[in-house]
């Protein structure tokens, strides 16, 4: 659909481009434009617009539609401005007679095979057909009836249409509407160009052309379509409609603002009528997504008015007990008392609180001053403990800041890209389409994975090498590769003397040189071929410039952050930090852990990253704040639980994020919660752990409050307002009545006062403000004096830390180790449709795509144990078991099983263990050795655990 | 937590600074848990070590001398 046009939001026809300034008129008007780019796009620049139709500014052009057809002096015919590059000199007319006639004869034509029904229509007032046919002045279609391919014919008693294609409304977010498709080819070329997915194509020819997806047997949920939405935008009829559109009209306003996804953090305009949202399309200025969106984004957002959601405070005594609503006085009083009351008896430190990555900086923020400034200790941690802490630890250890040294732009200037122990196309879609954009344009890959992920090989995208390492063996591959570059004498020497400490390079190149690390030595424990390993590291170390991206599938390991410091090693090896196209990025799971882990979530850190210890730290807060800080680190997540199973960690602030499901070793989570005494619960929904729970505070969504994400390039987005909070207060505002109920006396009445604190308080985030971020759109940290518009690419002078520091990474083998009992090994990961432990994905319409966890296995290890495709199975390791049902798959490796972990009724977790990084107290969850066996139903976990559930979330009729 | 699963920490911290270079492991491990661990996780490692210090590495118990106390 064409967009809804806030200022500057205009569609220019083509791709901008970059050139020499070239001298050109176009009626009568002096334009200069870069060389290279069209006549229709630098009319437009000078404000004149030519009519067009298969032209779109995110698609190159095509030249299709004929409408925009100009006049050039000492040119022959009447050419297509859009694929008609400006010349200097150029004289352009465009409007003459000539020209007007031929696009009344072509939007004649047009409109001779498109129903009229525009009054009707759901693109009513929304449709580029319609303002074309105004613009060239189209009076009259004097075509008499005939063949076409939008009447039914059949109410007429007559014979059916056989051109007719009834609307296919099989994808739960739009539909497809054959009768009204002019066949400008858009659709098709956003889902190649832009999604890079390949699943639309244009089927016969001349009039018999339609728009199909996939194969003529298939319809679009059935096709390879992965609904990110691309073809929707793109289309400029009704043919291609968001079906909240037909059932709500346009949209009259529109709202800039972040997703709550993933780690992108796509820019997003809430499209709406009032206060309801009738549709969310990606921005086209948003600096992360450019214009893109994933079917996340763009349509999962109607859990925001589920019924499921809770809108009233709860309270109950214990935790077997019914939920009581009660008023926001009650509830916040009945949790202050309970906590200060713990305090009292076990002690300041018997309490604490885990911030939230879903929600904003400023609400993270709020919550580790409550730890720090009200409850006087620093028991706070994040769910980034969980995901990305060696990232920070790492990160932090080789450069010295705990983040991703690039911008996403900087993708399109890479020419080798590793990926490793991440699945972009599942985990962070817009960043994968932007990579396979890059990859289809000529730069090479190497995907390091157990699983032969999408990107392995997919529509026009096949990695040069795919390394199916054993899972457990990160620092044995990456050491590997490094003992390669190293003695083949392929490192970038003049950058390791200019930039990293020699000395420590030294060590570090006789640790990697040694033969044991060579990939012939690590082929039997890596079952990674050398070869292979040996080409791939040539390629990265002499193929030009040279990216690493890596997810969970690198920190979720006893040697997490012992692989982020080999993944730092291996680029500062081979020069590759520092400047566009290369670098270190960590792909982050939720739209903020980022931010989270900036704004001093974790235990043993102050806000920007600096640790509890110093005293110069403190005292800023000390004045900032009126209290002194705890000088000891706090409890991180999985120690909150170990202390509470000993008895000395009673009470527990959770905001956004449901441990029960989502953190290893379910029993384990569970009996930790069960041993507090006071577990308050701030979330949209009763959500696993709220059954241990006994306040329960209700959350609003990101569409209910102002606020400011930080993605995984640094970019501080803004989160704005769209509607009231359903609740009745933003998040923010929920954390200052509890601060305020224990006695806090704060008095902010808007984040942007919270982010003025933080600039006050944190040096990388000195020159942030709601201002700034009116007038930038976004900037990326560090933002102050030194840097007072932002930081799209660190280290580009020097290493942060002074000189880079190579470490040495021995490797150590996990202490979960497969055996007779259990001889496979678990890998967990995530799905394109669902998100994290899928409270808010279940709840929308995403759920056709993936409506149950399943369970990957290779052919061999299913056979041997009798276990077809889609049959019941009983996954046990030495934590639990569960039961799910499975898949049989090459995509994994003989020896290893995979599965995700969006369901309450599968648990995964259960089966996880409570290992853990070494340096951080990562889960390892991607790691456990397991059997999987034949099963006919739940397993005794899952019985008792939705017994439980049940009971546990039943709620008591409001008191009148 | 479990003396077991502290142990195991304790003994996973010292085997990544066992591989680094230089004579200072000892320190280094201390420092690690001195700033990562929560005051009652330390004083459990320091009684642990002063009951016997069963199952901890050289190198933990070489630590144990540069671990912070927690203030009573």
């Amino acid at each position: 659909m064409k967009d809804f046009i806030i200022p500057g939001d205009r569609d220019m026809g083509t791709p901008a481009r970059d050139g020499a300034p070239v001298v050109l008129t176009i009626d009568g008007f002096e334009v200069t434009v870069p060389e290279g780019m069209s006549v229709m796009r630098a009319a437009a620049e000078a404000g004149l617009d030519i009519p067009k139709l298969c032209a779109s500014d995110n698609l190159e052009a095509f030249g299709s539609c004929r409408l925009c057809v100009v006049e050039i002096e000492g040119r022959r015919g009447t050419p297509a401005s859009c694929t008609t590059p400006v010349a200097a000199g150029m004289v352009v007319r465009t409007q003459s007679p000539k020209v007007q006639k031929i696009r009344r004869g072509v939007m004649e034509l047009y409109i001779s095979d498109h129903p009229l029904d525009c009054l009707t229509c759901a693109a009513n007032g929304d449709c580029e057909l319609q303002d074309m046919a105004g613009a060239v002045g189209l009076r009259d279609v004097r075509y008499a009836p005939g063949d076409n391919h939008f009447e039914t014919r059949a109410e007429a008693g007559g014979e059916a249409n056989p051109l007719y294609v009834p609307k296919d409304d099989s994808n739960p977010y739009f539909t497809y509407d054959p009768a009204k498709c002019i066949v400008c080819s858009r659709c098709v070329r956003a889902c190649e160009e832009v999604q890079g997915t390949f699943a639309l194509t244009i089927q016969g020819r001349g009039f018999d052309s339609r728009v199909s997806a996939g194969t003529p047997a298939d319809d679009f949920l059935t096709s390879d379509c992965v609904s990110c939405g691309a073809c929707v935008q793109a289309c400029p009829t009704a043919t291609l409609q968001e079906k909240s559109v037909i059932e709500l009209g346009t949209p009259t306003r529109s709202v800039v603002t972040t997703c709550a996804y993933c780690g992108v953090g796509c820019s997003f305009k809430a499209e709406l009528n009032g206060d309801q949202v009738v549709r969310m399309t990606p921005y086209k200025h948003g600096k992360a997504n450019r214009g893109h969106s994933c079917v996340k984004g763009r349509f999962a957002y109607g859990y925001a008015s589920h019924k499921d959601r809770i809108l009233n405070p709860m309270i109950r005594d214990k935790i077997t007990d019914p939920w009581r609503e009660v008023s926001w006085d009650e509830a916040l009083g009945f949790a202050a008392s309970r906590l200060r009351g713990l305090q009292e008896t076990y002690g300041q430190r018997s309490i604490g609180v885990i911030t939230s990555s879903r929600c904003t900086n400023e609400e993270t923020f709020l919550v580790q001053k409550l730890a720090r400034a009200v409850f006087g200790n620093n028991n706070t941690d994040t769910c980034a403990r969980v995901c990305h802490s060696p990232t920070g630890y790492g990160l932090g250890q080789t450069f010295g800041t705990s983040a991703g040294t690039q911008d996403f732009d900087s993708v399109e200037h890479t020419d080798v890209v590793i990926v490793i122990g991440a699945n972009p196309t599942d985990g962070h879609p817009v960043f994968a389409s932007r990579l396979k954009k890059r990859l289809r344009a000529g730069a090479k890959l190497i995907v390091i994975d157990p699983r032969r992920i999408d990107l392995v090989r997919s529509a026009h995208v096949e990695a040069a090498h795919h390394l199916p390492l054993r899972p457990g063996t990160n620092v044995a591959v990456v050491t590997a590769l490094a003992h390669v570059i190293v003695t083949e004498g392929l490192m970038d020497e003049a950058y390791i003397r200019e930039r990293c400490d020699w000395d420590e390079f030294q060590d570090y190149a006789a640790f990697v040189s040694d033969p044991r690390h060579a990939p012939e030595a690590t082929e039997m424990l890596t079952g990674v071929p050398a070869e292979e390993l040996r080409a791939a590291a040539r390629l990265f170390a002499t193929g030009g410039n040279g990216a690493i991206y890596y997810g969970l599938g690198v920190t979720e390991h006893s040697q997490g952050s012992t692989t982020v410091m080999s993944i730092a090693n291996l680029a500062m090896l081979t020069g590759n930090v520092g400047r566009k196209g290369v670098g270190v990025n960590p792909l982050r799971g939720q739209n903020n852990v980022q931010g989270s882990c900036d704004m001093g979530s974790f235990p043993h850190e102050l806000p920007g990253y600096r640790h509890v210890k110093g005293a110069e730290v403190r005292d800023v807060f000390r004045q900032a704040w009126g209290v002194e800080i705890d000088p000891e680190p706090g409890l991180r997540i999985n120690n909150m639980l170990d202390a509470a199973v000993d008895g000395t960690f009673k009470g527990l602030y959770c905001q956004g994020e449901d441990i029960l499901q989502s953190d290893p070793d379910t029993k384990h989570v569970a009996a930790g919660l069960a041993a507090m005494e006071c577990v308050i619960v701030h979330d949209l929904f009763l959500n696993e752990t709220a059954n241990y729970a006994h306040v329960f505070l209700p959350g609003s969504t990101f569409l209910e409050k102002d606020g400011t994400f930080t993605n995984a390039e640094r970019r501080i987005n803004r989160v704005r307002r769209v509607m009231a909070p359903r609740n009745g207060f933003a998040d923010w505002e929920v954390t200052q009545h509890l601060a305020n109920a224990m006695g806090a006396g704060w008095t902010y009445t808007h984040p942007a006062q919270i982010m003025a604190e933080i600039a006050a308080t944190t040096p990388s985030f000195a020159g942030v403000s709601y201002e700034l971020l009116e007038e930038k759109g976004s900037v990326q940290w560090p933002c102050n004096a030194a840097n007072p518009e932002g930081t799209p690419l660190m280290h580009v002078d020097g290493f942060v830390r002074g000189k880079g520091r190579f470490i040495v990474t021995e490797y150590v083998a996990t202490d979960e180790k497969t055996g007779p009992r259990f001889p496979l090994l678990l890998t967990t990961g995530r799905i394109l449709s669902q998100y994290n432990v899928g409270a808010q994905t279940r709840r929308t319409g995403n759920t056709v795509w993936h409506a149950e966890d399943l369970l990957e296995i290779h052919p061999h290890d299913a056979e041997n144990r009798g276990i077809g495709d889609g049959d019941w199975v009983r996954l046990a390791s030495r934590s639990g078991e569960t039961t799910l049902r499975a898949t049989v798959t090459d995509r994994v490796s003989p020896g290893v099983v995979y599965t995700t972990f969006h369901h309450p009724e599968t648990q995964a977790n259960v089966i996880t263990t409570d290992y853990s990084d070494w340096a951080t107290n990562c889960p390892e969850y991607k790691v456990t050795a397991v059997q999987v066996a034949p099963s006919n139903g739940p397993s005794d976990w899952q019985e008792n655990y939705s017994q439980m559930a049940d009971r546990a979330r039943r709620i008591l009729p409001a008191a009148e | 937590m479990s003396p077991d699963k502290m142990v195991r920490m304790a003994n996973q911290i010292a085997t990544f600074f066992e591989t680094q270079p230089g004579a200072d492991g000892a320190e280094k491990v201390a420092a690690h848990i001195n700033d990562f661990w929560d005051p009652r996780m330390r004083q459990q490692l320091l009684d642990h070590a002063a009951t016997g210090g069963g199952g901890l590495s050289p190198l933990v118990r070489a630590a144990i001398a540069h671990i912070h106390a927690p203030a009573a």
